[in-house]
């Protein structure tokens, strides 16, 4: 077999490359000399990018079941497959990038016997295991289909509804949840960020973030996969997306302005740096919701995109404030990554892609789902056999 | 009746006997280097700090109702009824959740051991206590600086020192209602940030925060649950309706 060697193959070997070399790292000599954490600073980004951002970062496959399935907005029917794939995907990543930054990684399973009702991060893992779950079931008749397995494809359908809604619930809970995590540290973490409403700004940017990613993943797949750009839909959920974030942004302002931060944003005395990072956040948010509102911005595939881009990179931002920047002051250290920490987090963003990639090849991800209306049917047919009949009737 | 640690900074002499003991009950290496180092590690418990004539010690603050415990979510650690905050590296699931919450920044971690890393604090004595003897610590403290007792005792005595010797003390017992209580209580003649100890906590024991939110979601779960369900019944009935209406118009309203 031939290999061609293109530009972004090589590039993506030498970061597998550097990864394989933190992994080995990480396990053969352990989190000290793998990472740039201490007793002052015990989470780096292993936990605030891999697990914050990459959950965020999946959080399109609640928000578009849940459009599609649950209200009903048929037109968008057809980009839930690879967004779903994106979540699924997503969740396996965070899952695994978990077994590298916990220090005893062969106890991962211990929440389920061990539980602790008190504890978020308890709560966070039931969910994330249970909606990982829920989207494999989601994810499987793209499988099913793939290899003709008509009687597990049924049932699926059949729970379809009841799935989704399981889906929602479960996302809902764990990304307010991730957000809930740091409430239990109104010492630490800098007022910038401490707010007692963690939980729903965590939620609301998860639902942002699940549009924009779509907005993203769909643009780059059009690119790639040479394939016609649903731009009506994308440019819906660009409409979507500007009502999500005009509540986010003013939920985070008028909760600013009750804490009496604005004030320290213009004058910040000794917490420039906080200040600055703050900025850099809320900028690109800002840069993010205005191209958006110009309807000659949002309506071109371009513009689209890059608003998307800077929804995400804001929100990225955001969490990385959360977890990193906003501790700092207090801890009294400043934190940077080391390389192999780098390396591997650039490796679980590569593996994502080149996943995603194999997927959209080898599976029936953008096909026209021949499925679409029997799925439709099944799931009613389940839940109301009257209609069904009715349906059937008038076929 | 739970126990506690009664500290007072201005009888403390800086011999640094609790160290030891404390290294020697916790199987931890203890020589001049160690005795030398001024922070809390993972294998270095407590700290005698000295700045010009003073001292204060570190060590952990054994929270009537801590952050660590309530955060952890395998029950690694557990606040024992006695009162000292026991770890049990069995359970551990090394997430250090707990560094993360801690106020006083108390867990340590093993960052070096590859295999089985464990957090690192004083638990009080946890065994000790629960068989009916003081702390290691307590039990080498010369100058009676190191107190163990009923903690409602230790307070209200801690309370009559200050009331008897104003000039002497800081007016504060600390850890009387920092984050809800601790069961290490100190007393000092120099503010107590002077030592690093955090001076902007809440009154509110700290766990407090995450289960006005956390025990909410039972509630959430079936009410939600309902609310999408309606929607979809609501939003896909609309459309069997037009369906039905669009096939009567069809075959002329017979049907």
């Amino acid at each position: 077999m031939k290999i061609k060697f293109t530009f972004w193959k090589l590039i993506f070997l030498a970061i597998m490359a550097i990864g394989a070399y933190g992994t080995y790292v990480r396990f053969f000599h352990g989190l000290g000399p793998s990472t740039n954490l201490s007793d002052q600073f015990p989470w780096g980004i292993w936990i605030g990018f891999d697990v914050l951002c990459g959950v965020m970062l999946a959080a399109g496959g609640f928000t578009l079941t849940a459009a599609v399935h649950i209200f009903n907005i048929k037109k968008l029917e057809p980009i839930v497959r690879p967004t779903v794939l994106t979540a699924f995907m997503g969740y396996l990543l965070v899952s695994v990038a978990l077994v590298f930054d916990l220090g005893r990684p062969y106890n991962i399973w211990h929440p389920l016997v061990m539980r602790n009702p008190h504890s978020v991060m308890f709560e966070v893992a039931m969910c994330v295991m249970l909606y990982t779950t829920v989207l494999s079931l989601e994810f499987s008749p793209i499988v099913l289909e793939r290899f003709k397995m008509e009687k597990p494809l049924r049932i699926i359908r059949g729970v379809l509804v009841p799935l989704v809604i399981v889906g929602v619930l479960l996302s809902t809970l764990h990304q307010s949840s991730l957000g809930t995590m740091y409430l239990i540290m109104p010492n630490k973490l800098h007022p910038f960020w401490y707010s007692p409403l963690l939980p729903a700004f965590f939620f609301i940017s998860a639902i942002a973030v699940g549009l924009a990613m779509t907005i993203f993943e769909s643009s780059l797949s059009s690119k790639y996969f040479k394939k016609q750009l649903e731009l009506p839909i994308l440019q819906l959920l660009g409409r979507v997306l500007i009502v999500v974030m005009a509540v986010y942004m003013i939920l985070r302002f008028e909760d600013l302005f009750h804490r009496d931060m604005l004030g320290q944003i213009v004058n910040p005395g000794a917490h420039a740096y906080e200040r600055n990072l703050f900025l850099l956040e809320v900028g690109l948010l800002i840069a993010g919701f205005v191209m958006l509102c110009f309807k000659k911005i949002r309506m071109t595939p371009g513009g689209l995109y890059l608003s998307a881009v800077l929804v995400l990179l804001g929100f990225v931002t955001n969490r990385l404030n959360v977890s990193i920047t906003g501790m700092e002051a207090q801890a009294g250290v400043r934190y940077l990554p080391k390389w192999t920490e780098i390396g591997v987090t650039a490796a679980f963003v590569a593996a994502g892609f080149a996943i995603f990639g194999l997927a959209a090849k080898y599976l029936p991800i953008f096909e026209e789902e021949h499925g679409h209306s029997a799925l439709e049917s099944a799931s009613k047919q389940a839940a109301k056999p009257e209609a069904a009949i009715g349906h059937a009737a008038g076929d | 009746m739970s126990k506690a640690i009664l500290y007072d900074a201005t009888l403390c002499v800086g011999c640094k006997l609790c160290e030891q003991a404390c290294a020697e009950k916790n199987q931890l290496a203890y020589d001049d280097r160690i005795a030398a180092e001024q922070v809390q590690s993972e294998h270095k418990f407590t700290v005698v700090l000295s700045k010009d004539d003073k001292f204060m010690r570190r060590l952990c603050m054994n929270c009537n109702e801590p952050a660590c415990a309530s955060v952890c979510p395998v029950g690694a650690l557990e606040k024992t009824p006695l009162g000292p905050v026991a770890y049990d590296a069995y359970k551990c699931m090394g997430c250090r959740y707990c560094m993360a919450a801690c106020p006083f920044g108390v867990p340590k971690y093993e960052w070096n051991n590859v295999l089985t890393p464990k957090v690192q604090k004083c638990t009080m004595c946890s065994d000790r206590v629960q068989a009916g003897k003081v702390t290691a610590c307590t039990e080498a403290c010369p100058t009676g600086a190191t107190k163990f007792g009923e903690r409602e005792e230790l307070l209200e005595e801690a309370k009559k020192r200050i009331r008897e010797n104003p000039t002497t003390y800081v007016n504060h017992v600390f850890g009387e209602s920092e984050v809800g209580g601790t069961s290490v209580l100190l007393l000092s003649s120099v503010p107590f940030e002077t030592f690093g100890y955090p001076t902007n906590l809440v009154r509110d024991p700290l766990p407090l925060y995450t289960y006005r939110v956390l025990s909410r979601i039972p509630d959430f779960v079936p009410l939600g649950g309902v609310l999408l369900g309606g929607i979809w019944w609501i939003t896909h009935r609309r459309e069997e309706v037009a369906e039905a209406e669009g096939k009567k118009k069809e075959n002329g309203g017979v049907r």
